[in-house]
């Protein structure tokens, strides 16, 4: 069976509700703590950069199953303005918006699965997954 | 906006962060802390993070902030009480907070500043 929420990202609350409920389905889905607190980290980035970049977006938290382990899958999605060159986008230490450039380039390393779908003017989709050990 | 109480013990500010921080909260923070430095003279600030359950890039570079500021107010700031989870996935991120000082819990915190401030006494000294 596969649950999910969907939740809003419009403000600096939200972003702190996110961090609230993707660790709490973390926890339902049995990572373990180090990967509760990865995942949660990495839902924290991303929820910023929506709120950031695109001045908002939403994010939907699903618990999935492969057939052998139980993950958590989170899809950030907003309509902003996307990203023109995503492997630049995907670097350590490349920023557009004054922060340290970490955000989707270590969330990536946050996460098992990652996935960036974007283009100008078409807004933005990143779906991660985490699975359990 | 929840603030962050800034604590005084001699010449050390303490924080002691036991909220989910929003961001505005942390740029509250900075700001308190310098007016703070400066009004008290502190010599110290310790920022304990025992009850933080995530530290993400901002967060992460509000502590190098805060250290760097101080410094600047010619104050040492520690960081204490980071859970090893926090330490693990900081580093994954990319985030080794370089220029700042941590220590495992309040009671290091406060040796290590003791110890700071006796070194800068020797150096002036000589």
């Amino acid at each position: 069976m596969t649950t999910f929420d969907e939740l809003p990202i419009k403000s600096n609350s939200d972003v702190v509700l996110v961090r609230q409920h993707v660790r709490t389905a973390a926890v339902d889905v049995g990572l373990s703590l180090v990967d509760q607190t990865k995942v949660v980290t990495a839902a924290s980035e991303l929820a910023r950069n929506a709120l950031v970049y695109a001045g908002g977006g939403q994010v939907r938290i699903e618990i999935v199953n492969n057939g052998i382990r139980k993950g958590l899958r989170l899809a950030f999605s907003d309509t902003g303005p996307g990203i023109p060159d995503i492997p630049q986008a995907l670097t350590d230490g490349w920023t557009t918006g004054g922060g340290l450039g970490l955000g989707l380039s270590g969330s990536r390393r946050l996460v098992d699965e990652f996935d960036l779908q974007s283009a100008p003017g078409e807004g933005t989709l990143i779906t991660v997954t985490k699975w359990a050990r | 906006m929840d603030r962050v109480p800034v604590l005084k013990l001699g010449d050390i500010l303490i924080v002691s962060i036991q909220i989910d921080l929003q961001d505005q909260s942390v740029l509250a923070l900075q700001e308190d802390l310098a007016d703070r430095v400066v009004a008290t003279g502190a010599r110290g600030v310790i920022i304990d993070i025992t009850a933080v359950e995530i530290v993400d890039s901002f967060i992460g570079r509000m502590l190098a902030t805060i250290a760097a500021i101080s410094r600047m107010l010619d104050a040492e700031t520690v960081v204490v009480g980071m859970r090893p989870a926090v330490a693990i996935t900081l580093v994954e991120l990319g985030l080794s907070l370089g220029g700042v000082r941590t220590a495992l819990n309040l009671e290091k915190g406060v040796a290590l500043l003791n110890h700071l401030d006796g070194a800068q006494i020797v150096t002036a000294a000589q």
